[in-house]
């Protein structure tokens, strides 16, 4: 019953942001939402494997970054579609993210954290060494003519991001709930208990990688049409690792509803602040928020809530 | 194209960059080699050395060696801070894997963007009279912003390698690496003695910043950069190994030179990463581990 309602208003939230598309006239606003809704993927995808996993990954920035390039070279190369650059930027990410799980998954999990945080600043070297897409100075890519029923292409790209925020987060809550997710609960708990009563503990964390690195990737292969100008530096920009760990940790790593609360107010916040305030002062305040939600409030927000709901009725 | 005179320039000056990876990895080497607490904000703090040497220097025209090893006090009680800190909200509770590792991260965020904001993204350099000055070794030309942070290097490796194997506290550190429980029945507080060790290790970041600084020109994100070479050059050396450390931040100082000698500057910064998956991959307990 629970699962059919959810699945209704998730087909709801798609139809409704496709109408708005029509009402609507200001393209900043989508412009805006697309990045807000980007979060809503990235941080959802670092939850499947940070939230439910226990393992963190600092490299966002690289399968983001990793999920764009292959969109750029596809358009460069081939001109596919939209739909097959995504499923490409995904395949390359998640491929991306089961071989350094694979080097580094079967050690203390340590390592594949080192890993991932030196990953970013890998790629954009190979990217800034790569002439074919652009080399450092990066390269313009053209969109192609607006779908039907859509007045222009950010509208249409919004749209494509809202269904991917939304697939998202039902494949988060897909996993939370089945076996797999009380596999990957168990790691996160005690690992060597977990291995002890034959949880494949390996297996599990190559799935989280692997599934966490193909979302990242399918949010950052659209990239390149939002932008129109794609250059290293703002694909791999630290920012992403920053923002798509700080949310879920803000709004709460526990269940799905976290990261999409966590990055819904920094992302919004963070679009509002940019356009108010310098966007130096918009990073200064994400990393004390995340500095001081670590510390003071682990559960974060999803986590008070329910610590206040429960006191009200005990 | 190649010549023999160019090898051997190549790997002097790799040889002197290693001494001065050196420098910048011990501190990593002492707080998550021996004693587990995984510092990646550890590049951050070197900038940060390299930042204040900068304001000594430009100030009162303090020599950027002296500037870092006068910070090197004050560095250390921020080191005390931080591991309080560190310690009283997540590794009291066993919180250190995930939560621990995301406050190192947020910390060392923080202090790129304060840099930011303070200072801006220009580069920033000191004026010291051996930076710019060169002297001749047979064909080898020895580049005096290259030798001074080589010497400096290494006379903190022998240093931090003397503190350890022959003072009673350094021994007690030793121990704390070995067997934490132990060293408490024996009556000694191994959170204290955590505490001290990881100031000694951020004491470090004080003078391997101003080191920095005298190589090139520095700007608040270029931390990123070494966050691959000092894990690299930790995990290469064995985790702790003070003596496999120095080796480790000499291969990968000559492997980077040979790097950028015959593929282009660009690629020197994929070498730290490779050896890096090349030792998780093939000996994870590194050159001299333990």
């Amino acid at each position: 019953m629970k699962n059919k309602s959810l699945l209704w208003v998730a087909i709801g939230v798609v139809v409704l942001g496709f109408a708005l598309t029509g009402v609507m006239e200001n393209r900043y606003y989508y412009k805006a939402g697309y990045i807000v809704l980007q979060f809503v993927v990235l941080a959802t995808a670092w939850n499947i494997l940070g939230g439910y996993t226990g393992y963190v990954n600092f490299g966002s920035g690289a399968f983001f970054g990793i999920g764009a390039y292959t969109a750029v070279f596809l358009i460069q190369a081939f001109k596919l579609p939209l739909l097959l650059l995504l499923i490409s930027g995904g395949v390359v990410a998640a491929l991306l993210g089961l071989g350094i799980g694979y080097l580094t998954l079967r050690l203390k999990g340590i390592f594949f954290s080192i890993a991932t945080l030196a990953l970013a600043v890998v790629l954009e070297t190979l990217v800034v060494n790569w002439e074919y897409v652009g080399g450092g100075a990066g390269i313009p890519i053209v969109h192609p003519r607006e779908p039907l029923f859509f007045s222009n292409y950010d509208e249409f790209l919004f749209v494509v991001m809202l269904v991917l925020a939304v697939v998202a987060l039902a494949i988060a809550r897909f996993i939370e709930n089945s076996r797999i997710g009380r596999g990957l609960a168990a790691i996160r708990d005690s690992e060597e208990a977990a291995e002890c009563m034959g949880v494949p503990t390996l297996k599990l964390k190559l799935f989280a990688t692997t599934v966490s690195g193909f979302l990242m990737g399918m949010a950052g292969a659209p990239f390149p049409y939002y932008v129109t100008y794609v250059e290293p530096s703002s694909a791999f920009d630290l920012n992403y690792a920053v923002n798509s760990l700080a949310m879920p940790m803000i709004g709460g790593t526990a269940t799905w509803i976290g990261p999409l609360v966590g990055a819904g107010l920094l992302a919004t916040a963070q679009q509002w602040a940019t356009v108010t305030v310098s966007s130096e002062m918009n990073l200064l305040i994400v990393g004390v928020l995340l500095v001081g939600f670590v510390v003071f409030a682990p559960e974060g927000i999803v986590g008070l809530v329910q610590k206040l709901w429960k006191r009200r009725d005990p | 194209m190649f010549t023999f005179e160019l090898l051997a320039n190549v790997l002097v000056a790799g040889i002197l960059l290693g001494g001065f990876y050196a420098a910048i990895s011990l501190g990593l080497s002492l707080s998550f080699g021996l004693l587990d607490i995984v510092n990646i904000a550890h590049p951050a703090f070197i900038i940060f050395g390299s930042y204040m040497a900068y304001l000594l220097n430009t100030t009162w025209g303090v020599d950027p060696v002296l500037a870092g090893l006068l910070f090197a006090g004050p560095f250390y009680f921020l080191g005390v801070t931080v591991y309080r800190i560190y310690y009283e909200s997540f590794e009291k509770t066993g919180a250190e894997s995930l939560r621990g590792l995301v406050f190192f991260f947020g910390i060392f965020f923080l202090i790129e963007v304060i840099f930011i904001i303070t200072f801006g993204v220009d580069y920033r350099l000191v004026r010291a009279p051996y930076i710019g000055e060169s002297f001749h070794v047979g064909v080898v030309g020895i580049a005096g912003r290259l030798f001074v942070p080589f010497l400096v290097g290494v006379a903190m490796t022998v240093a931090l390698y003397l503190f350890l194997s022959k003072t009673f506290f350094g021994k007690a550190v030793m121990g704390v690496a070995q067997d934490s429980l132990a060293v408490r029945l024996m009556g000694a507080d191994p959170t204290r003695l955590k505490t001290i060790a990881f100031g000694i290790g951020i004491a470090t970041t004080s003078v391997a910043g101003a080191l920095l600084i005298i190589i090139g020109p520095v700007e608040p994100s270029i931390g990123r950069d070494y966050i691959g070479r000092v894990f690299a050059i930790t995990v290469l050396g064995g985790m702790g190994s003070i003596a496999g450390t120095f080796v480790a931040a000499l291969i990968l100082g000559v492997a980077e030179s040979l790097t950028s000698a015959f593929f282009g500057p660009s690629w020197s910064l994929a070498v730290s990463f490779g050896i890096l998956l090349l030792v998780l991959a093939v000996r994870p307990a590194g050159l001299f581990g333990r």
